[in-house]
């Protein structure tokens, strides 16, 4: 299984090392995650891992949500999501996963998935970096607008805006991923992790912590 | 719930306790610095004009005047590379921020100074950061200014 688990973002800060190196962090809180559910190809059709996160009070939840808990063996959780495996699972139900795990398989960088703040509907130069026009020399109004959008006379069928043209729209609010963040420290007493770097999303928000695919 | 957990996140990587000095103070910060794979001690003296930030954030700005031009450094609280803060004066000031320092010239720069009462009796007594240490120079050392 490759070591991961649910978390909370908790907020960013600082800290300073023996040579005075300053690094920025973000802590999150990971875990502990309770195993609800494993999922295997013969009644699934996929080998996969459902986490359980967070208690919550059983008069808050519902009765499927109790019963499903219940059947490995614990109470009710927030949040639930899934690990999708390549082989068959080594854990079984009822079984809780902690931020150990980060240290026992030695883990150096970790991709941090969350859905980022929203922003709203957003013009050009927020969403997409776009310059924006003059400041002065003559332009009137239109500081902020995105520019021209292409000729359209010789797209395809004519009188059309290339698809996928970057405008305005909503932005944010959407699942990123932060990869190959430094894993700075784990805290197992208190649940934490600090990594360098930011992560999506704001503070308190649900976030899904693996070791990184790409790197380390 | 939160907030808590970052105080404690924080208070891991501060220092125990903090070098006493003010705003308005005349002081000479001892800095460490790496070349390579020698450490040696500087010495910037000059006036506190700011303390900014909280907890590890913590930071403050020394201005001094070299070769008749101003020179501030600002430097972070908790980092290991400052050392000892000594207090070398008290200056009676009103404000948590001297910028208006920075429009003056010549005399009017100079600060009266704190003399009596008990924030001047404290200074002498304790501006020795608790890590520290006594002799100014590490082993390997390079004299100063070279």
């Amino acid at each position: 299984m490759i070591p991961s688990l649910l978390a909370k973002k908790v907020g960013m800060t600082r800290i300073i090392n023996a040579a005075g190196d300053v690094t920025p962090v973000t802590v999150m809180q990971a875990g502990p995650c309770t195993v609800l559910q494993v999922k295997n190809k013969e009644t699934d059709g996929y080998d996969a891992l459902q986490f359980g996160f967070e208690d919550v009070k059983p008069h808050r939840s519902t009765k499927p949500h109790i019963g499903h808990a219940g059947k490995a063996g614990t109470g009710p959780k927030r949040s639930v999501r899934e690990l999708r495996l390549d082989d068959e699972s080594t854990l079984a139900a009822g079984d809780v996963v902690t931020v150990g795990i980060f240290e026992e398989s030695e883990v150096k960088y970790v991709d941090v998935s969350g859905t980022t703040k929203g922003k709203g509907f957003a013009g050009g130069m927020k969403r997409w970096g776009f310059g924006g026009q003059l400041a002065s020399h003559g332009v009137e109004r239109k500081h902020r607008s995105p520019g021209s959008i292409g000729g359209h006379a010789n797209l395809g069928t004519g009188r059309n805006i290339k698809k996928g043209k970057k405008m305005s729209g909503h932005m944010g609010s959407v699942r990123k991923t932060s990869r190959c963040l430094e894993l700075v420290a784990v805290d197992k007493e208190n649940n934490l992790l600090l990594v360098k770097g930011s992560v999506p999303g704001p503070n308190g928000g649900l976030l899904f912590v693996r070791q990184s695919k790409t790197k380390g | 719930m939160s907030q808590q957990l970052m105080e404690m996140v924080e208070q891991r990587y501060q220092k125990e306790s903090l070098p006493e000095f003010r705003v308005g103070d005349t002081v000479d910060v001892y800095q460490k610095i790496v070349e390579g794979n020698k450490t040696r001690t500087q010495v910037f003296n000059g006036v506190v004009i700011a303390r900014k930030g909280r907890g590890i954030n913590e930071s403050f700005t020394v201005r001094r005047i070299v070769n008749n031009e101003g020179v501030e450094r600002v430097f972070p609280c908790h980092s290991h590379l400052v050392g000892k803060v000594e207090v070398k004066r008290r200056g009676k000031v009103r404000r948590s921020k001297l910028y208006f320092l920075r429009d003056r010239v010549g005399k009017a720069r100079k600060l009266r100074e704190l003399r009596s009462g008990k924030a001047a009796t404290k200074a002498t007594k304790s501006s020795k950061a608790p890590d520290s240490k006594p002799d100014v120079q590490t082993k390997d050392a390079e004299p100063v200014g070279v």
